[in-house]
């Protein structure tokens, strides 16, 4: 929010904007891994709905697609998940 | 009054009690949103409201809503979505508030809310005390306190004008003593809707920033700690700045209300008096029949009366305590472990310079009366003057019924 009246400068530390990866790459947290299973994928979108991270993309086709970047790996997804199509692995260094 | 055509007087006259008047000054104020639990003695304001609004009188949204906590957090909401909001409680009823009242403040949302001060339990008892008012002090609020029911009406309606000024951005409290004026009756100057609309136009929704579709941001996320501190000092700089705003729409008010109260004080026969003495709320009335009564008698004493206690006026009371020998605080307000809290934040001001006497008095609705404050004055000056007193501050509870 910047603004040039002196009187509202105060918004600058008041109101936060959304924005993708203002303190880094928070999918370095991660310690499970979601791994995707197009294949047993039913295109339902629960897990696109329950991420917590906005990390789930969805394509064209209604599949999804994982940022890696951003996911920490909190297994919601998986948990979600109707059809076991999204499972979680220990992530390997 | 007959009724002249296409000539509406500037103001009118209607006997009203303080809760009553306020919600008169609510209703010219056009306020939107008001969200209210009841309690005693507040009670009345916001079901006066709420009978506007049902007949049609008021054109807002009435929340009756299940605590105090949601009722400020309901108005605070309604602030951020860009409405002019209100709420009034009063004691326990604040106190289960306490926690939105410095969110309200923090998130510098422009409010108004009314709290008809009352003694906080145990024992209960719904007679008026300050101390309920007073845990208000740290949060950020602008802080005032009426004497009289018009003051009450008076200060309500300038609490939106300052508290939505560019310049403050903060909330605004009115505090009245309960029964003294809540809900004694008496003649009030009101001015018409036409005039209070012109010198009070509605809200401008996006001053400091409105809640609404499209717009993506969050009030108050978490962040670095050093924005918290930004934020505070941002405070502190918008409550230096009220001290100007509050004297500017208490001027400007004459224009309408044609009254003016010169300011974050009131000074009564003051200007040669060698004894201050301090009070804020109803009984300085009652303080200053027995000024005038030792007035008569000779004895050079004055009254300072506290408008507003948040941003606390600093250079008024240094002003007057230069010309001094001594100040007495009347304080209907105790910090336990220390002095009284107008003592405390008026020997802050002054203790270098005079001497101070704190008066404890009045607390859970103790009735003092003007021969009670003509007996007390007298004594402290007597005293005073013959050396019987010396601290730079000292400490009286005033409980006469104890001495019998």
């Amino acid at each position: 929010m910047e603004t040039s009246n002196q009187y509202l400068k105060f918004l600058d530390s008041l109101l936060a904007k959304p924005s993708i990866g203002a303190i880094g790459k928070t999918g370095l947290w991660r310690t499970f891994k979601p791994i995707y299973y197009r294949d047993k994928c039913i295109r339902c979108l629960l897990c696109w709905l329950y991420c917590p991270e906005n990390a789930i993309d969805v394509n064209e086709d209604k599949t999804i697609a994982i940022d890696y970047d951003y996911c920490k790996g909190c297994g919601i997804c998986a948990s979600i998940c109707p059809k076991k199509a999204i499972e979680m692995i220990v992530e390997s260094e | 009054m007959m009724a002249v055509e296409g000539i509406s007087p500037k103001t009118y006259r209607k006997v009203l009690i303080g809760n009553h008047a306020v919600a008169e000054a609510v209703k010219l104020a056009r306020a939107q949103v008001i969200a209210a639990y009841p309690i005693t003695p507040q009670t009345l304001i916001v079901e006066k409201l709420a009978e506007m609004v049902e007949k049609g009188e008021l054109n807002a949204k009435f929340i009756r809503i299940d605590s105090e906590h949601s009722a400020l957090a309901a108005v605070l909401g309604a602030v951020a979505a860009g409405a002019r909001a209100f709420t009034a409680t009063s004691s326990h009823g604040l106190l289960y508030m306490y926690e939105v009242v410095w969110w309200a403040a923090n998130a510098r949302l422009p409010m108004v809310m009314t709290i008809v001060t009352r003694s906080i339990a145990p024992p209960w008892n719904i007679h008026s005390d300050h101390n309920d008012l007073l845990t208000m002090r740290d949060s950020g609020w602008i802080i005032s306190m009426a004497e009289s029911v018009q003051e009450a009406f008076d200060l309500t309606l300038q609490g939106f004008k300052i508290s939505e000024d560019e310049r403050v951005l903060l909330p605004f409290v009115v505090g009245l003593d309960a029964f003294q004026l809540s809900h004694t009756a008496e003649v009030v100057d009101i001015p018409n809707q036409k005039i209070v609309d012109e010198w009070l136009p509605p809200r401008n929704p996006y001053i400091p920033y409105v809640l609404e579709p499209g717009q993506n941001f969050a009030v108050g996320n978490i962040g670095p700690n050093e924005y918290t501190m930004e934020l505070r000092w941002y405070m502190y700089d918008a409550m230096k700045r009220a001290k100007e705003v509050i004297k500017e729409v208490d001027r400007d008010y004459a224009k309408i209300g044609g009254r003016s109260y010169g300011g974050l004080v009131e000074r009564y026969k003051t200007s040669d008096a060698k004894y201050i003495v301090v009070t804020m709320g109803a009984w300085s009335g009652d303080a200053k029949e027995a000024v005038d009564e030792l007035r008569d008698e000779g004895i050079p004493v004055g009254l300072l009366r506290l408008r507003f206690i948040r941003p606390f006026p600093i250079e008024e009371l240094r002003e007057l305590a230069f010309g001094a020998k001594a100040f007495l605080v009347v304080d209907r307000a105790m910090s336990m472990g220390y002095w009284g809290i107008l003592g405390i934040e008026i020997s802050a001001a002054i203790k270098e310079i005079t001497q101070i006497r704190n008066i404890i008095a009045g607390l859970g609705g103790v009735d003092v009366s003007v021969d009670d404050f003509y007996n007390l004055f007298k004594k402290n000056i007597e005293k005073i003057e013959c050396g019987e007193i010396r601290e730079v501050i000292s400490i009286e509870w005033y409980m006469p019924w104890l001495k019998k």
